[in-house]
């Protein structure tokens, strides 16, 4: 199955638009998640535009496509996906972070209309998303649930439970997609704690693996339409990216995990991205 | 004697488990000693064991929940209460996720396993989560209303039961409330509150202390959180001096709890702790390590005493 060629632009061109508006968020609040944030852009436009059955006016319903952010950090790119859909407007992208706002730091079901479940302690968001996976199938719905990691979040020994029991308990309707962009907080992934042969491992774990560009719209749309067809095993995408992706002297950089935007880096960026500043 | 709680935690949970179809057990490979098994074989399609991974465990018994299950955890009180505290916080508690915790083996009552499996702060640690509730009962019909009840109170909860069989207390079909202490024994001297195993001590206790012309009123307390504060300040009024029982540390369980009661209500009165001292026990008998440790009868009679002579 391909995606119509006016789609994929038109979703290119949206996330473009994310980029900018993050770093005018970011920069504007002086906190929040800048580089995960835009390594995972095209991964949640491609599965909230291509692929969830979600419903903005109805965000409770029980037969839904379910996603677990579980790399929660990178809120603000969940949040701008959401207003997107539709689940609140785009302009309270603004009280990210403030007292009082719907936008907490760390995504929360209870305040953000589209969340599902709490993120942000590292980990456990993937055994979650196996919960509410398993408690579908008991019901007999036919949805799916999406658990996007974060390749640092992985060395969580709890990660490595849910991968034991999804597969235990044959958990097809569970799609994880991990956002490989190889930097952490402190520094590169494989210095910081090496995991090797990355694909082996979950292979070797029992899930079905399928490796892309994980800016590639066509390219994540293909993998996740593939992930439906398998049955019996759990898939994990090994979606490549970018940490920091769109803003140069972000890419790559751990410097830029967690770290306010300055007034230069701010103006250098929105140059870059082509945004109003 | 007693069937012991476990048996009847079992039981009850297999019991009211078949009749809502949205109760699911998840257990971490001690199901044969927390006795969820007994429901894994009543209802196979929504008994889950999870292995040995206990925050995994916690982690996915809250996606079910927030998928709209009524998840009942299953462990030793000691791990469900650590590695199980991450996600109870994150999910069930933060999120208003309705997780039912349960603690298998509280206090000592795995004795001979020893300090590495007795759970002395989990009260303690349960209690500080927001939303959650807390319940130690403290004989079988009270097991079975606590299950029956986590089923029907869509509240994330701790629920600590106990490897042992205690005397009963009650008779069956008695109903109670959350957040309603309950009177077991009137008296006008002191007051011991307490929950678990050391109610039924504490009623030993009293019966000793009638003997020497003490009368002492025993108060089950076996919903922790939310507290009957209104039945501490009541006690401290009506009978001058109060003395928690727990099976627990006497650091910030039933006693701190009882305690930040009474400060509150300005009433005044001496309060005694019977519990766990700040240290760790040993392995042994579990009736020679409750009397070595000062959580038996003799040991909250002698507390009553000296918080008497402190009125």
């Amino acid at each position: 199955m391909k995606l119509p060629v006016e789609e994929k632009a038109r979703l290119e061109k949206l996330c473009h638009q994310f980029r900018i508006d993050l770093i005018e968020t970011l920069h504007q609040r002086q906190t929040g998640h800048p580089g995960g944030s835009l390594s995972v852009l095209e991964i949640l436009t491609t599965l909230y535009f291509t692929q969830m059955d979600v419903d903005p006016a109805n965000p409770k319903k029980p037969d839904r496509d379910r996603l677990v952010l579980g790399k929660g950090h990178a809120a603000p790119a969940l949040y701008r996906v959401l207003a997107e859909k539709g689940f609140f407007p785009v302009e309270e992208m603004a009280t990210l972070r403030c007292l009082d706002s719907r936008l907490q730091g760390h995504p929360n079901p209870l305040d953000t209309p589209g969340v599902e479940i709490t993120s942000g302690p590292l980990g456990i968001g993937l055994s979650a998303a196996l919960g509410m996976a398993l408690a579908m199938k008991l019901d007999g719905l036919d949805k799916r649930v999406y658990c996007v990691l974060g390749d640092g979040e992985i060395n969580e020994g709890t990660i490595w439970e849910g991968l034991m029991a999804a597969v235990k308990f044959k958990a097809d309707n569970l799609c994880a997609i991990l956002d490989w962009n190889g930097v952490q907080l402190d520094g590169v992934t494989e210095d910081i704690m090496p995991m090797h042969n990355i694909p082996e491992r979950f292979a070797s774990f029992g899930w079905h693996v399928i490796q892309c560009d994980g800016h590639d719209i066509e390219a994540l749309y293909e993998a996740l339409e593939t992930a439906k067809t398998v049955k019996g095993v759990p898939t994990i995408i090994l979606a490549h990216t970018v940490k920091g992706k769109g803003v140069s002297f972000m890419e790559g950089k751990n410097a830029w995990h967690g770290k306010a935007i300055d007034d230069a880096s701010y103006e250098q960026a929105m140059k870059e991205l082509g945004g109003v500043l | 004697m007693a069937k012991a709680i476990r048996d009847v935690y079992g039981e009850s949970l297999a019991k009211y488990g078949q009749l809502n179809k949205d109760v699911v057990v998840l257990d971490a490979d001690v199901s044969g000693s927390t006795k969820s098994a007994v429901f894994g074989k009543a209802c196979p399609d929504r008994f889950f064991n999870m292995g040995i991974a206990e925050a995994g465990m916690t982690a996915c018994a809250c996606g079910m929940a927030a998928a709209g299950k009524i998840p009942f955890v299953n462990t030793f009180a000691v791990f469900v209460t650590t590695l199980g505290l991450l996600p109870a916080r994150a999910f069930g508690s933060y999120a208003d996720i309705p997780v039912k915790m349960c603690g298998a083996y509280g206090g000592l009552s795995d004795a001979y396993d020893g300090p590495t499996h007795h759970a002395l702060e989990d009260i303690a640690i349960m209690r500080t989560l927001p939303r959650f509730k807390v319940f130690v009962p403290c004989d079988a019909v009270q097991t079975d209303w606590v299950v029956k009840n986590a089923i029907e109170d869509p509240s994330p909860m701790y629920l600590r039961f106990s490897r042992d069989a205690f005397p009963d207390v009650y008779q069956p079909g008695e109903t109670f409330e959350e957040g309603k202490g309950r009177i077991v024994r009137e008296g006008k001297d002191a007051t011991v509150i307490g929950c678990g195993i050391m109610v039924g001590n504490a009623l030993k206790a009293a019966e000793e202390l009638e003997k020497e012309g003490i009368s002492l009123r025993v108060v089950d307390m076996f919903c922790i959180k939310p507290l009957d504060k209104e039945l501490v300040a009541r006690c401290a009024k009506e009978t001058g001096a109060i003395i928690s029982a727990e099976e627990h540390s006497i650091i910030g369980g039933l006693g701190g709890a009882v305690a930040e009661a009474l400060a509150e209500s300005g009433i005044g009165a001496p309060m005694g702790f019977v519990g766990m001292q700040d240290r760790h026990g040993e392995c042994g008998p579990y009736s020679k390590l409750l009397e070595k440790y000062g959580l038996d009868a003799a040991a909250i009679a002698g507390k009553v005493k000296e918080t008497i002579a402190r009125k």
